[in-house]
């Protein structure tokens, strides 16, 4: 055939055992936790979504104050289908840092984590921090009221960090206070810094899954000492599985921006009063809630520094969690770590809830 | 004979997927190409205006309204015959301003508010001047821009 | 040990510190001094109140405005000694000139601010309050009254009693209340009926600072209610087009005939409501109604104007309804809005023209806008079909890539069964 053809002509070039290894040889385990595996394709297919129409607004998008708003109004209503790429790529922006969730969780309590694939949880935790700060870099770039009031309370909270704060607020901001020049830094920062470092990263959390195959739960481990454990082809029985789920969140994302297109709003107006019931998106609201409970001073503390501290020892934990949970590095069931985990999933749905139910916080 | 009605099988299977995966990448690709097709208006026009007024039309010592965005605007040539546009929403509670030739300034008709020639609030409850607008003459047309 | 030593005699020095009452410069007047610590609490009063009050600020200390020796400290018969020009309390009917003293002489004011104004003790004097001041009434408004007394704060000062916000509650101390009143024959209800007003509403809930509050149609210091001939160009200072429109209209000569106010007669005075086209339907509860009979050509007049008003109005309603909706749905309503402006506009320039009573005016003003606004409501409507297009759009290629995945499902079966899952 054609293909093979050129593909021996590349063999007589390039050493394409890899991939040749990678398409006939990789196997994926089957066991009752395998459908947890389909997520980490699933956020990398949303985040291919969001390169793409994250480009193409790039034609039409203009990053100045001034422009910024009325381009994006532009672009929803004199493009065509510009509406649709801006809608799927908001929807798609929501819908990512949901699978991620849903990835991170399920690696975690299948501690996946565990020898050897500490660098690939570490790889993954510093991904989500990147994709955190792309939400929130590009929720402002439309320049509406919402977005400028968010990235305000948003910056604030970083400038209560302690010695390095009020810098970073500065840096952050570009300046004193959220300006065009914040709109600019946050433009570079989501279109040019975050893809260079989302490349790297993700290219390694990559390479390192492929070199080492799917980790399989420890109890699934236990049980094939009595039984081999049951595997598929990744091509193209796992691949076709996951091409299934990438087109059914393709129809999610296609009908979200039909029947409930991406508000634009107002125009951000820096001199009026905040709007009531001002709210970061969603996936920052367990945080927003949870400062809003603390009291405005612990003690000889700051509430609200506390509050931060507090996140950050959190992120620090889920980062270092290889590293401390020995006993899963050891193979051996590892309840503790478990329980801490489904306590923070807990804790991240009831706070979320809570910021869109509890009283004061509409 | 199984062998064959498998493979028969197989081919409409293969069949059936290419041509749905062909017409999904249709749909997804007629979108990206009128996507990138420039738009009848070339850029967003909110930024600047072109005015359907050539400057010879306007006489000293008048005012006409334009729309500027989704808003209305105020050009106005002064007695000396400068040309000065502003936002033409009155800064107290929204009313369209207009010009006052007989008294050479702009008036807001309901609570009889004041401007003077440079949009200042001179008399009146408006409690800020009007929005001004940047004005350029290039050649017969006129331009109003934002700031 | 040392170490010990040093902080010990550190926090012996800072409580020490403490324990001594470093003398502030308060404390090195002898008014304030010694009234501070008198039992009495109407004499230690004004001590409390001076740190809010605007001439501390500019200043000026209590010797200033009562004389006396403020350097005589423990010393009562010094410092209130007569020599030294001690003033003490003035009697309630000398407070104005008392204030004057400084607030009418130009050449001193001028030091503090060269544009204040220093005729309000005249003005004072010729308000209902001065003249029966001068007759001996000791109950009406003097200076101290309105502004407060020790604790004078600033005109511009927001907490002041006569910010514009806070100055009808000023006014209403005494006026609003019928005891206090009951020897003087006019009304208590002002303020009760001031806050129905449409006046009321934008000043407190918009903090519009210009909109009419006491003082805006009664005047401060001249305080005097508006006769009967000239309250009409008390509103026309804002209202001004309206009032042109009155003045050249049939009513103008009817209303000075009969001795009736303009305005106020239809609109009342301080229950001043937001006007509705309502007012015009000709009834028998309508103010038209005061001087024209129920059924008769002038107030069927009405209330044809009435209609013309409502369908404008009801049509601006339509468009803005239809528009909103599609603007929610993610359509771009600017042009139109701009339209609708112009219809907005001639709606607001129609009702101020009721005031001329001519009906052919008012439909030469409201028909091209009713042809406006169903324009509107046209495009309005255009823009829900471009929407439902999107819907339909969505549907067929929900279809499509549903037959994309009822063709994976086969394929993954038929990959399968092929010995793939092992």
């Amino acid at each position: 055939m054609r293909v093979n053809g050129i593909i021996g002509w590349i063999e007589e070039r390039i050493d394409l055992s890899g991939v040749k290894h990678l398409l006939q040889e990789k196997v994926v385990p089957v066991h009752h936790h395998t459908i947890w595996y389909y997520f980490g394709g699933m956020t990398l297919f949303l985040f291919v979504i969001q390169v793409v129409t994250g480009i193409l607004l790039t034609f039409y998008y203009r990053p100045s104050a001034e422009e910024a708003y009325e381009s994006v109004q532009f672009l929803m209503t004199e493009v065509q289908f510009g509406w649709l790429v801006r809608s799927i790529h908001s929807w798609s922006a929501n819908l990512m840092v949901a699978t991620m969730m849903i990835h991170l969780f399920s690696v975690y309590l299948t501690q996946a984590y565990r020898k050897p694939r500490e660098l690939t949880w570490v790889t993954g935790m510093l991904l989500f921090g990147i994709v955190l700060t792309f939400g929130f870099s590009g929720y402002l770039l439309p320049w509406n009221v919402l977005s400028y009031f968010a990235t305000k309370v948003g910056t604030n909270v970083a400038g209560v960090v302690p010695i390095v704060g009020r810098a970073l607020l500065r840096f952050l901001r570009g300046g004193d206070d959220v300006t065009g020049a914040t709109l600019s830094r946050f433009y570079g920062l989501h279109i040019a810094i975050l893809p260079l470092l989302t490349t790297l990263i993700l290219g390694l959390h990559l390479f390192l899954v492929q070199q080492q195959g799917m980790s399989v739960p420890p109890d699934v481990e236990r049980a094939s000492a009595q039984q081999p454990i049951r595997t598929m082809p990744f091509a193209p029985n796992f691949l076709l599985r996951d091409l299934f789920g990438w087109f059914v969140a393709l129809g999610v994302l296609a009908a979200l921006a039909a029947i409930y297109p991406w508000e634009l709003g107002q125009k951000a107006d820096p001199f009026a009063s905040a709007p009531a019931g001002i709210r970061p998106e969603w996936y920052f609201v367990f945080m927003f809630q949870t400062l809003k409970y603390i009291p405005a001073r612990v003690g000889p503390f700051d509430g609200e520094v506390l509050g931060v501290m507090g996140f950050g020892i959190g992120g620090l934990f889920l980062l270092l969690v290889p590293f401390l949970d020995k006993r899963a590095a050891r193979g051996e069931p590892s309840p503790l770590f478990r329980w801490i985990g489904i306590g923070i999933i807990l804790y991240i749905a009831v706070f979320t809830a809570l910021g869109y139910l509890a009283p004061g916080g509409k | 004979m199984l062998e064959e009605r498998v493979d028969q099988g197989r081919r409409l299977v293969n069949m059936f997927l290419g041509t749905s995966l062909g017409a999904m990448f249709l749909s997804v690709f007629y979108p990206l190409v009128k996507y990138l097709i420039p738009p009848k208006l070339g850029e967003p026009t909110t930024i600047s205006v072109t005015v359907p007024w050539k400057p010879a039309e306007l006489k000293a010592n008048s005012g006409r309204i334009f729309r500027f965005g989704s808003r209305p605007g105020l050009l106005i040539k002064t007695p000396a015959g400068d040309l000065k546009a502003f936002s033409a929403i009155c800064t107290h509670l929204d009313c369209t301003v207009q010009y006052r030739e007989d008294r050479q300034a702009i008036w807001c008709a309901c609570h009889n508010g004041v401007y003077d020639l440079n949009g200042k609030n001179i008399s009146g409850p408006p409690p800020r001047p009007l929005d001004p607008l940047q004005v350029k003459v290039r050649g017969d047309q006129i331009v109003v821009m934002k700031g | 040990m040392r170490i010990v030593r040093q902080l010990s005699f550190g926090l012996f020095l800072l409580a020490a510190l403490c324990l001594f009452r470093v003398p502030t410069a308060a404390a090195m007047h002898a008014c304030i001094d010694c009234h501070k610590g008198l039992e009495e609490e109407r004499l230690s009063r004004p001590v409390k109140k001076i740190t809010d009050d605007y001439h501390m600020v500019k200043g000026l200390k209590c010797q200033d405005c009562h004389g006396g020796d403020h350097t005589a400290f423990d010393n009562k018969e010094a410092s209130h000694s007569r020599a030294k020009g001690f003033l003490g309390k003035p009697k309630r009917q000398d407070i104005p000139t008392f204030c004057g003293r400084c607030h009418s002489d130009p050449r001193y004011m001028r030091k503090f601010n060269p544009k204040i104004r220093t005729d309000q003790v005249k003005e004072y004097y010729s308000s209902v309050h001065g003249k029966k001041l001068r007759e001996g009434d000791k109950n009406v408004a003097v200076c101290i009254s309105c502004h407060d007394v020790h604790a004078i704060r600033a005109i511009k000062d927001e907490a002041a009693w006569t910010y514009p916000i806070k100055v009808a509650e000023t006014c209403t101390r005494c006026h609003a209340d019928a005891k206090y009143m009951k020897d003087y024959k006019i009304p208590t209800d002002q303020l009760k009926n001031y806050k129905k007003s449409i006046h009321y509403e934008v000043l407190t809930k918009k903090g519009d600072i210009s909109a009419p509050t006491c003082p805006s149609c009664h005047g401060n210091h001249g305080a005097t209610p508006p006769g009967v001939d000239s309250v009409a160009n008390v509103c026309s200072n804002c209202h001004a087009a309206t009032a042109e429109l009155f003045a050249k209209s049939a009513h103008e000569e009817a209303f000075s005939d009969l001795g009736q106010p303009a305005c106020v007669t239809c609109h009342g005075n301080h229950d001043v409501l937001k006007p509705s086209d309502e007012l015009l339907a000709g009834g028998k509860d309508t103010p038209c109604a005061n001087c024209h009979e129920v059924n008769s050509s002038e107030l069927k007049k009405a209330n044809e104007i009435r209609t013309h008003l409502q369908d404008l109005a009801k049509g601006i309603d339509r468009a803005e309804a239809i528009l909103t909706r599609a603007e929610h749905a993610g359509m771009e309503v600017g042009p139109p809005r701009f339209e609708l402006i112009e219809a907005k506009d001639a709606l607001i320039k129609a009702r101020a023209e009721t005031h001329l009573v001519k009906v052919k005016r008012i439909k030469t003003l409201t028909d091209p806008a009713v042809v406006i606004a169903e324009k509107t409501v046209k495009k309005g409507q255009e823009l829900m079909v471009q929407l439902q297009f999107r819907r339909k759009w969505l549907a067929a290629s929900l279809l499509g890539i549903g037959a994309v995945l009822v063709g994976l499902f086969f394929k993954i079966r038929e990959v399968d069964r092929r010995g793939g899952s092992g």
